[in-house]
């Protein structure tokens, strides 16, 4: 079966996640409609002299905290194991089709520097260097390419696979790259990933130097707050959401159990700012009316939209811009996911991909917590606080990022 | 679905030989030309540098430039050559845009302090300490400078590219698939017009302690590549190259000059477990190309890093190609992971549009054709298979 632009129908036959409320799609999922929130204080590293001191971690196994590479890998795995249960493909170690992976870039860790410097025994980078042994594994575990690699070869995926990252856009371009594989014809399955583990010292520091963190320490479960009148940032967090995606037409001949579909792809990309929208909305809204109009929906026909909802006090605001200007003066419901698991960053493209499309295989709004007291400025059905039964065929999931990289997605139920 | 043929029709290029195609031609061309060295910066490492840049002509901001490190700027410049090679300004609102990317410099003397302070000491009285140098020592600008997906923005921002923004991460591989997305996205008629490229710095410390221990630099003085014996070896290389790519059509309308088609791009991933592996990759691509191969001599340019093993393999599977002349460019400008492809796609398409071949870059380069077709390999250091194959704008 062809879209309106007679390009193959990109079905999703599986779907894993992990996030801080849980391992396991169903788990996830249902915390997420009992609005149960996965932040909690840090308590992987001290927190001392730090602005923000909660997140949405995901435990690492007992033993020694891992690097942000080992970790990341480890929850795509988990995810794209549990996707490929679902969906019945391939066989162990062989998968008929190519991996997309978004994840955070990453960087060599404080705990491996000071590890090198006592073997030089001395601070200075040239004796670090000169320390560094291939025996230190250092290559292979922050090489940008590792973790694919290693996932590629676990999983045995075809071809090339593909990291990338949009910043927290990425899971979403991930989604968005495998369609396209799809669609030109180059593979009839593929794995779209989004996985992020990047709770460390560093990375707190340099969101908190952004003052894009909330600093409501004291009350972590409701911290996150969307759309709410006192949001005072984003909560990080940890996750990863895998998709088998694969041609509508296959996925049904081998008798596939098809979950939904991805009906569309937007993407606009801003020049205004480097962690700032254009006040003028355009590349928020470009992005959304490009997925419309890939997906071939005018926008009466969405149903709910999966937000981008950060919780900063300017995403939300431009967001609500674009959500009226695209939707007219009654928009559909809007909630956020980030409320409950923190902002998982660039998981959360795929996350709340996986999110949408659960979204319409059980008919139910999930809420965004922690709305108290709404926005004046915000005029929207937010789903506050509870979740909601609804009929849905059409979901529009936002993701904006920082660098000013946008791609919606429209996932929908498979076709009658 | 019908494919549209692509064309190269700008190119940004910037390597330690110079800035620009013309000053890169005009090195590579020279029968006496000579690598550029850093022996110093980065000692014991012998490494090309990047040369001076006017970058005011780019990047005109110099807040914009502030915003940025050396890795962002050298990209930021050379996307622009790109753009005004393309005649390309006018177009950037709907231009598609992929890099490959690595990371942002890091802050090398607030490193050392803290590694300093607190590598001797037990992890749970470092832990507090660190976190209150960091959030007093970072730069809240180095965090953007440092982002991978930031030198796109930045492209974005100075040049008003906002048609779509990728970045690709995977060392030398992301390079390679940057191309054949971009180049696949515009076949299928996903846009007309794309900018796809990378940078990168060879002289900086916070890359060499992570390329260091992959145990495939360079030991020792600079040599070319054939002379680095069996273990061989990377001589890193500060470089940058942006393509402008469009479908033919689109730039036969707007009266665009071609300089070259690109015909095809194909990648894959061996494991190299085994002796063999990557050559095969390598070959089982090249039955994927060939038929789209132009008729007349072939040239190539090689991807070759230098690295021992991976360049045997390459070397065994260019012996079956039947190639007319072979072009080793890592011998003169070094090795520039991500931006690697791009650039020696570019040199590819300048070879094409001004129908000659560098002089020999290496003592082991042979032949010299006008050449109708040239295939460019790609050697990931650690893993990544890739060609692209190139054909002269009239063919």
């Amino acid at each position: 079966m062809n879209d309106h632009r007679g390009r193959p129908l990109v079905a999703v036959t599986g779907i894993g996640t992990v996030t801080s409320l849980g391992w396991g799609r169903e788990e996830n999922w249902s915390k997420l409609c009992a609005g149960q929130s996965g932040i909690t204080r840090i308590t992987r590293f001290p927190t001392d002299h730090l602005r923000t001191t909660i997140a949405g971690t995901v435990a690492d196994a007992p033993g020694a905290p891992l690097t942000s590479p080992a970790r990341t890998e480890r929850l795509a795995a988990f995810a794209i194991e549990e996707a490929l249960e679902e969906a019945g493909i391939g066989s162990l170690g062989s998968f008929p089709g190519p991996l997309f992976l978004g994840m955070p870039p990453v960087d060599i860790e404080w705990p491996t520097r000071f590890d090198l410097a006592r073997r030089a025994n001395a601070a200075g980078y040239p004796a670090m260097v000169a320390a560094a042994s291939p025996e230190t594994g250092i290559f292979e575990a922050y090489a940008f390419g590792g973790v694919a690699e290693r996932l590629a070869d676990r999983f045995g995926t075809r071809g090339a696979p593909i990291t990338l990252t949009t910043a927290c856009a990425t899971g979403a371009s991930a989604i968005q790259l495998g369609v396209e594989a799809i669609q030109r014809g180059e593979c009839d399955a593929c794995i779209a990933t989004g996985a992020e583990g990047s709770v460390q010292p560093e990375a707190v520091v340099r969101f908190s130097l952004l003052s894009a963190l909330s600093t409501r320490n004291d009350e972590p479960a409701r911290a996150s707050r969307p759309f709410e009148k006192s949001r005072d940032g984003f909560v990080m967090a940890e996750g990863a959401a895998a998709l088998v995606l694969e041609n509508y037409d296959s996925a049904r001949a081998r008798g596939a159990k098809i979950i939904g579909i991805v009906l569309g792809c937007g993407e606009r990309a801003d020049n205004f700012h480097r962690t700032r929208s254009n006040p003028n909305g355009n590349a928020i809204l470009g992005a959304m009316r490009n997925a419309l109009a890939d997906a071939g929906l005018e926008p009466g026909q969405i149903d709910y939209v999966n937000g981008h909802g950060t919780g900063t006090p300017e995403n939300d605001k431009m967001e609500t811009f674009g959500m009226r200007a695209v939707f007219g003066e009654a928009p559909p419901p809007i909630s956020s996911n980030k409320s409950m698991i923190g902002h998982t960053l660039s998981a959360s493209g795929a996350l709340e991909a996986a999110f949408s499309l659960l979204t319409i295989r059980d008919q139910m709004l999930p809420p965004t917590i922690n709305h108290d007291e709404p926005d004046p400025n915000i005029p929207l059905d937010v789903v506050p606080n509870v979740k909601r039964a609804a009929k849905v065929v059409n979901v529009l999931s936002n993701s904006f990022g920082f660098g000013g990289q946008n791609v919606c997605l429209v996932l929908a139920a498979e076709p009658l | 679905m019908t494919r549209q043929r692509i064309v190269i029709t700008g190119i940004g290029l910037v390597t330690s030989l110079g800035d620009g195609a013309e000053a890169n031609w005009a090195a590579m061309s020279d029968p006496a030309g000579a690598p550029v060295l850093d022996t110093t910066t980065c000692a014991p490492f012998a490494l090309h540098p990047v040369p001076p840049l006017p970058l005011d002509a780019q990047i005109p901001r110099k807040g914009d430039q502030r915003q940025m490190e050396p890795w962002q700027r050298l990209g930021t410049y050379a996307a622009g050559l790109a753009l005004d090679d393309a005649g390309a300004r006018d177009l950037v609102a709907d231009m598609h845009l992929i890099v490959a990317a690595g990371g942002g410099e890091r802050d090398l003397a607030l490193d050392e302090a803290i590694v300093g302070e607190l590598a001797g000491m037990p992890a749970e009285a470092a832990g507090p300490i660190l976190n209150e140098r960091l959030a007093n020592g970072l730069r809240p600008t180095l965090f953007l400078a440092q982002l991978s997906n930031l030198m796109a923005g930045n492209i974005s921002i100075v040049h008003g590219v906002t048609g779509s923004s990728r970045t690709f991460m995977g060392e030398e591989q992301a390079g390679a698939d940057a191309l054949r997305i971009a180049a696949a996205r515009l076949g299928e008629g996903s846009g007309r017009i794309a900018l796809v490229g990378g940078a990168f710095i060879a002289t900086r410390w916070d890359l060499l302690i992570f390329y260091g221990p992959g145990g495939n630099l360079m030991q020792g003085d600079w040599a070319p590549i054939s002379a680095r014996g069996e273990h061989g070896g990377i001589a890193l290389g500060g470089m940058a190259g942006f393509l402008v790519l469009e479908t033919e059509a689109h730039a036969e309308a707007r009266g665009a000059r071609v300089l070259a088609h690109l015909d095809g791009v194909a990648t894959d991933t061996a494991r190299r477990r085994a002796p063999g592996e990557s050559e095969a990759a390598l070959a089982a691509l090249w039955q994927r190309l060939a038929p789209m191969r132009a008729e007349g001599p072939l040239a190539v340019i090689s991807g070759t890093t230098g690295a021992g093993a991976a360049h045997a393999e390459e070397r065994g599977f260019l012996d079956t190609i039947g190639a007319d002349a072979i072009r080793t460019p890592a011998s003169r400008i070094g090795h520039g992971v991500e931006a690697t492809f791009f650039v020696h796609v570019a040199l590819a398409a300048l070879a094409l549009q001004r129908g000659a071949l560098p002089a020999p870059l290496d003592p082991a380069d042979t032949g010299d054709v006008v050449p109708a077709a040239v295939l460019v390999t790609g050697m990931g250091q650690w893993r990544g298979e890739s060609l692209a194959l190139l054909s002269g704008a009239a063919s």
